[in-house]
């Protein structure tokens, strides 16, 4: 291996490495909408680089065409702004190649769900060790206000006047279904939750999947206003919390009961139900998550919020790794002349035309 | 015992055919290995169907291997064979067209049956009416002889069949006087897992070789003398495995890892096959969900100080095209090899043309240069590559390897180098504490730093944006952008003046010069060979690299009376080299799927010098279907 290469992947991917949020910002000027919800997933991605304790010269953050996807450019960190929808596949080859790396993919919902929405789903089921944040603001902002896939049916845009004819994709449904082993949900409105989603994410092994609500102050201002808005919080969302039974409400006075593969509200005011009636949530379980997720399309259910899934699964780097070392351990490291000469080889001498 | 005469020949071109099933590119490729390894020189044409059982005995299942073999120079698989192998009805009535006249037939009877004669279209069987006057015929009942020959082998009727390849095998092993060891070798490596298989196949291959030995059917037997080929160790080797090679070799002598992103597809998946198995190299192969994740995920490898490749025929090079314009804006090093097909959209997957170098050169949004690199041999495969990488390093710039099915599948012996002459490649990455900007360029390469995450202090971003020059900032300022479009192309433009000026083979001044590119090299060669035995005064141009062309061809194209392009398109290098040096270069074009025939080179020579082309587009194209009705 080259020496530079060598260094580069050898320098310690945490330790005592001791920064400020200061250290994370670059040198160039946000240029965000003002009031846009990016401003704050920015900041808290700011905030929590110091206490992960990776060197930032280790932090890569990936990311393809669309308004989130200029956030490389404000990290101070190694940075890569590729192409509409293909920051997956790129992130891909480069943790496959440095698995040293700490590599962040920030898509939105039309560079990750539409015309990238092939490389997303087979990122999930591959689990390498990426962290996706997708900015879900359910339109798209940088072309300037068409409906996106996860735009409601129905919605008047520039490109629907008389509005869309598709149905949305529900994002974690989606990738729960597409194999993923880290499936999470926040909103930029809730920091402390934000940071502590984030966090979780960067400690999960294997590829970890963050839809964030994100407000798009222009074109489609206040779509998630139900669950951002604190006067309506507590009874459109659920926050998840592992081993805890699942309570909402301004008093935690209601909570999700799991009957069979539904989902139901129950009260635990009308002398009915008891906390015990509360189904326990637990991020183990996939076909949990999945019902949790449907939630979104069910008129009087709250939208959980938090991690829905988490689960080990051997990564693809490493296994790939394996791979090569096992190769290596049953053929010797490869030796060039050695593949050239394999095969029928003949020789021809120099005096006579044949051996 | 038969009383049979020996008889010298040259060279000699067979074509095995038979049902995709029959096992013709086996039997081809044991034949070719066996008289590589007897010393002769040799090029092959693999010829199959797409699918991958066709129904048998009909004319679109059947498959064709020819191969040409020589005591002297061979430049192509041989225009016109000697020796057809019809394994059935159908074999016969799609190959006879390409026998010469008094060539030789082998037929096996059992493919001659009514249900054989009926699926191939024949009202009479053409082993016993006129058809075949003009040949020399020989009617041999290979499928009852091997099963004769394997009566005691314990074998299904199914398995014996099977074999039955390996019987006409023995036979044109005695006819040319062939060892059997080679094949006998290979057959025991091959079958160690099921040596009843392995005995039986070679059982059925000695029934066949004591068939013409003991049989009075054939009355003259042939030998063809091992060539003079240079001294020193040889295998035999298609351009898909040099390649693959050739990118390991490449990583050896950068220090680099490989990483290679890829999807499979006809006729390049096996440059992924053939790396899977590498992994001890430290080689990574990631087969992604399409060709866009494909060459994106080699991008990213790139970006981490990986040696970067990805390899895909024309289709896929049309679904990378966004990407590769991504390589170039970024200034990273890549590797895209195409091995051309033929025909636009899915076209001839398994058919031959050289009509992606336009793509290669143009197909890109805005201007968006790349080097572009062909190889004209299967052997050559394995430079190339090795200078694809030395050059996308040295640039930091996105090379193509425009290979094609003919080369890729074609093999020939290779003179194995020794890996210590192997040049070295030097990454050149950016240090730690060194004065750095993501695009401050290196004044002599104008490549830009090639800066590893992990470096510490050398945090930058990159992207598709337009970037200021040096800063690497995002810049729309009008005057940036054109400087920076002029020095993507000034970059490889510059390569020129360090590259070696292009070599004419044959004559250096004259009647006429043919210019070539990729595999039509042999068919080119040789028909100026011929041509200059008949005392024309001609040349052979044949580019490797079609961007940056050499320095000194424009000075090349003027010491010739004519200029002719022979390329398997409707003529694009003809276009570039008319507009760039204002020359009427003459076309000559094919797009049949197949590879040049060294007769029509030397015609449209012949036409050429005797003032009877006036090249344009209509003749040339009565021209090929003149070519056609002589097939």
């Amino acid at each position: 291996m080259n020496d530079i290469l060598a260094q580069a992947a050898a320098a310690p991917s945490n330790g005592e490495v001791k920064y400020t949020l200061k250290d994370f910002k670059s040198d160039q000027d946000v240029r965000w909408c003002p009031g846009c919800g990016d401003y704050a997933i920015l900041a808290q991605m700011q905030k929590i680089m110091p206490d992960l304790g990776i060197p930032r010269e280790k932090v890569v953050f990936i990311s393809g065409i669309g308004c989130s996807s200029r956030f490389p450019y404000y990290m101070d960190t190694y940075g890569f702004h590729s192409i509409h929808g293909r920051a997956p596949a790129l992130a891909t080859g480069l943790k496959i190649a440095r698995p040293d790396l700490s590599v962040w993919v920030i898509t939105g919902d039309g560079d990750g769900l539409s015309i990238g929405g092939n490389h997303l789903i087979h990122l999930m089921r591959r689990n390498v060790d990426l962290n996706v944040l997708l900015f879900n603001n359910e339109i798209y902002g940088l072309t300037k206000g068409q409906y996106s896939p996860t735009s409601a049916a129905g919605l008047v845009t520039k490109s629907t006047p008389l509005g869309s004819l598709d149905q949305p994709f529900n994002p974690l449904s989606l990738v729960l279904g597409a194999e993923a082993t880290f499936v999470a949900r926040t909103m930029d409105r809730d920091l402390p939750h934000l940071n502590s989603t984030l966090r979780r994410a960067a400690e999960h092994r294997g590829t970890s999947f963050i839809e964030i609500y994100q407000n798009c102050i222009v074109f489609n201002d206040g779509v998630f206003e139900e669950f951002t808005d604190k006067s309506t919080r507590p009874d459109t969302s659920l926050y998840l919390d592992h081993g805890r039974p699942m309570l909402y409400g301004a008093n935690k006075e209601k909570g999700i009961r799991l009957n069979g593969l539904k989902a139901e509200s129950i009260s635990l005011e009308n002398g009915q139900n008891s906390i015990d009636d509360v189904t326990v949530f637990d991020e183990g379980d996939r076909a949990m998550a999945f019902v949790l997720s449907r939630m979104d399309s069910a008129p009087g259910l709250p939208r959980a919020f938090g991690v829905l899934l988490q689960e080990e699964r051997p990564r693809y780097e490493d296994q790939l790794n394996d791979q090569v070392e096992e190769a290596r351990r049953r053929k010797g490291n490869g030796d060039l002349q050695a593949l050239l000469d394999s095969g029928d080889v003949w020789e021809v001498g120099s005096d006579a035309a044949n051996s | 015992m038969a009383q049979s005469t020996v008889e010298q020949l040259d060279d000699v071109t067979i074509r095995f055919a038979g049902d995709s099933g029959d096992g013709m590119q086996l039997t081809g490729t044991q034949f070719t290995h066996t008289s590589a390894i007897f010393g002769n020189d040799i090029s092959t044409l693999p010829d199959f169907p797409a699918e991958i059982r066709a129904p048998q005995g009909t004319l679109y299942g059947v498959s064709s291997f020819q191969l040409h073999f020589g005591s002297s120079e061979i430049n192509t698989p041989g225009d016109a064979f000697d020796v057809l192998v019809a394994m059935n009805a159908a074999a016969l009535k799609v190959n006879l067209s390409g026998l010469r006249s008094g060539g030789m037939v082998i037929a096996n009877a059992e493919g001659f049956n009514r249900k054989n004669l009926r699926l191939a279209g024949y009202e009479n069987n053409p082993l016993e009416d006129s058809t075949l006057e003009n040949y020399k015929v020989f009617v041999v009942d290979v499928s009852r002889l091997t099963a004769r020959a394997l009566a005691d082998s314990g074998l299904s009727s199914k398995e014996v069949e099977r074999t039955k390849n390996f019987f006409a095998l023995g036979m044109l092993y005695w006819l040319y006087g062939r060892p059997l060891e080679p094949t006998i070798r290979w057959t025991a490596e091959k079958f160690a897992k099921a040596p009843e298989i392995a005995d039986a196949n070679v059982l059925a291959l000695k029934a066949g070789w004591n068939y013409g030995e003991t049989t009075e059917i054939f009355h003259v037997r042939y030998e063809v003398e091992p060539a003079k080929l240079a001294p020193g160790r040889y295998r035999n080797i298609s351009g898909n495995l040099a390649l693959a090679f050739g990118i390991v070799a490449a990583g050896r002598q950068s220090g680099l890892d490989v990483f290679l992103g890829s999807y499979p597809i006809t006729p390049a998946s096996d440059i992924l096959h053939f790396l899977a198995r590498l992994k001890h190299f430290g080689v990574k192969t990631f087969q992604a969900e399409d060709e866009i994740a494909a060459v994106t995920s080699a991008i990213g490898a790139a970006f981490g100080g990986a040696l970067a490749v990805t390899s895909t025929s024309g289709p896929g090079l049309s679904l990378k095209s966004e990407a590769i314009g991504l390589a170039v804006m970024t200034e990273l090093p890549l590797i895209v090899i195409d091995v051309q097909r033929a025909g636009p959209s899915t076209g001839m997957p398994t058919k031959v043309e050289q009509a992606d170098l336009f793509q290669a050169l143009y197909g890109r949004n805005s201007e968006a240069p790349v080097i572009v690199l062909a190889p004209a041999t299967p052997a050559e495969c394995f430079d190339i590559a090795i200078e694809a990488a030395r050059l996308a390093v040295r640039t930091r710039t996105p090379v193509f390897i425009l290979s094609d099915n003919y080369v890729a599948n074609g093999t020939e012996p290779w003179l194995l180098p020794d890996i210590e002459t192997l040049p070295q490649i030097d990454p050149d990455f950016a240090k730690p504490g060194e004065d750095f900007a993501p695009y401050k360029r290196d004044p002599q390469t104008l490549a830009r730093p090639w800066a590893l995450p992990g470096t510490p202090g050398l945090e930058h971003r990159i992207g598709g944006l337009e970037k200021e020059d040096v800063s690497g900032n995002v810049s729309y300022d009008p005057l940036n952008h054109e400087k920076m479009v002029r020095l993507r192309a000034e970059k490889i433009d510059r390569l020129a003046e360090e590259l070696p000026e292009l070599k004419v083979e044959g004559d250096q001044d004259g009647d006429v010069l043919l210019v070539g590119w990729g595999s039509s090299y042999g068919a080119i060669r040789e028909a100026m060979l011929r041509q200059r035995r008949i005392g024309r005064r001609v040349g052979h141009a044949h580019l490797r690299t079609l961007n940056p062309l050499p320095r000194n061809l424009g000075d090349l194209l003027q010491k010739f009376d004519h200029v002719i392009v022979p390329e398997l398109n409707d003529g694009q290098l003809v276009n570039i080299l008319r507009s760039k040096y204002l020359t009427p270069a003459l076309r000559l074009t094919k797009i049949q799927g197949l590879p040049f025939r060294e007769q029509e080179i030397e015609q449209k020579v012949n036409e050429v010098l005797s003032g009877e082309s006036h090249d344009d587009k209509q003749e040339s194209a009565v021209q090929s279907e003149r070519m056609n009705g002589h097939e």
